[in-house]
């Protein structure tokens, strides 16, 4: 994968509103991978856990808005109960869902679930996905 | 001993079976359960974003009928419930503006919020206040000779602030199936993520967890998991049918609430156990042990 690193990236607001929202200082993060060892999410992710953050660091907006990962996350917490520096990565990875989100760009099409997918799946289930995948 | 007890949504349907199992073991202990007024959803999902203060109104709200109902203490057997009515209520008792803005929102409520009530889930209550000695004396049908793993995914145990167990290597759940008499099995994914909500549209993924999860148990040489959560046990037990589609080698695994196994212990009747809503049939085993 090619990597265009700018200042202009860097500096961009979308690096402090991911600080804002994820309520964490992303230049805590030394790369160490735990997080990404232990997500049990990883095998269905094209960003990992470790690489997300570094990416938020570098402003890289459009590499993280657009992966698959953010919607792979399922905030186990796992990563944020191993990190040695105290970053809560689920943190993070909700405020890009969020960013999206608060942009009416849902995740979850509630229309292409069946009445049959609506009535098998729990209740917890479908409040859930609704509540993390949809505005 | 009576208690306030909050139940959320999916007990009162499609987890019926954790309901009353609940009630029937908490009554053959001696403990009355006045289940809440008027409560409303826990709000699923804890917001984990910096101002998303409107999410932390369903949860609050709870926990002031709590107060109107003259409790201090409120108990949830919902790992999610438990979890996120407790960060909630954690969360405005470390930043008192959100409280006040939260009180605002809500100012037609007669109860003024101050984040004192206490929510605490039935393996604590058990553990703590009735103590698994205790409770070891009640018990009149033994799970001889049963195997049972534990698993608590993740909602009973992070974040550290508001589990009750050890993150990394919790036992509440195996110290109670010792307890009833059950041999309990170890196993190395117990708190690993089940794939929860990403059943909705991914059920894909919920297939390699409840592979990976209930096969690492089957290797244990496991007879039966238990679970506190109502969407740890979709996952693991109605999701099965994905998974033996996805890995024709994968064998079924009965999955019951904690408290089916609770309630046979204690010998509440099998109408309470509602096995059918369990999707993977327990009574097999149940019966070769001579349980029921």
């Amino acid at each position: 994968m090619r990597i265009n690193l700018s200042r202009k990236k860097i500096r961009d607001s979308f690096v402090d509103k991911v600080q804002e929202l994820s309520g964490q200082n992303l230049l805590a993060c030394y790369q160490c991978g735990k997080c990404s060892a232990g997500c049990p999410a990883v095998m269905d992710m094209d960003i990992l856990p470790n690489q997300i953050i570094r990416f938020a660091q570098l402003g890289f907006k459009d590499e993280l808005l657009a992966s698959k990962a953010i919607w792979i996350c399922a905030s186990c917490l796992t990563c944020n109960a191993r990190c040695p520096k105290g970053i809560n990565i689920a943190e993070v990875i909700e405020a890009l869902r969020q960013i999206l989100l608060r942009n009416r760009e849902d995740h979850l099409k509630v229309e292409n679930l069946s009445d049959k997918e609506k009535e098998d799946i729990p209740p917890i289930a479908l409040i859930c996905s609704m509540r993390k995948f949809t505005s | 001993m009576k208690i306030s007890y909050y139940p959320g949504c999916t007990l009162k349907n499609h987890a019926k079976n954790f309901e009353d199992s609940t009630i029937c073991s908490l009554n053959a202990i001696g403990v009355e359960v006045e289940e809440l007024n008027r409560w409303n959803c826990c709000g699923t999902v804890f917001s984990l974003t910096t101002d998303d203060l409107i999410h932390h109104v369903a949860p609050i709200r709870n926990l002031i009928r709590v107060k109107e109902a003259n409790y201090e203490k409120v108990m949830t057997v919902c790992a999610m419930c438990y979890n996120t009515l407790k960060r909630a209520n954690e969360r405005v008792k470390s930043d008192p503006e959100s409280l006040d803005i939260l009180n605002d929102f809500m100012d037609r409520e007669e109860v003024q919020y101050d984040g004192d009530v206490q929510i605490f889930h039935l393996l604590e209550f058990l553990r703590d206040e009735i103590g698994f000695a205790n409770l070891a004396q009640k018990v009149v049908k033994p799970l001889k000779k049963l195997k049972i793993a534990s698993y608590y995914g993740c909602l009973l145990v992070r974040p550290k602030e508001i589990g009750f167990d050890d993150m990394e290597n919790p036992t509440i759940l195996d110290d109670l199936m010792s307890v009833l008499g059950a041999d309990s099995v170890d196993f190395p994914f117990k708190t690993e993520c089940c794939g929860a909500y990403q059943t909705v549209d991914k059920p894909d993924i919920i297939a390699d967890r409840t592979n990976q999860i209930l096969t690492s148990t089957m290797d244990q040489g496991a007879e039966m998991v238990v679970v506190s959560c109502p969407l740890c046990a979709f996952n693991l037990d109605q999701r099965q049918k994905q998974t033996v589609e996805k890995y024709p080698e994968f064998k079924h695994m009965p999955v019951m609430y904690f408290t089916q196994a609770l309630a046979i212990a204690l010998g509440c009747p099998e109408e309470t156990l509602r096995f059918d809503l369990n999707f993977i049939d327990p009574k097999p085993i149940l019966k070769e042990k001579g349980l029921i």
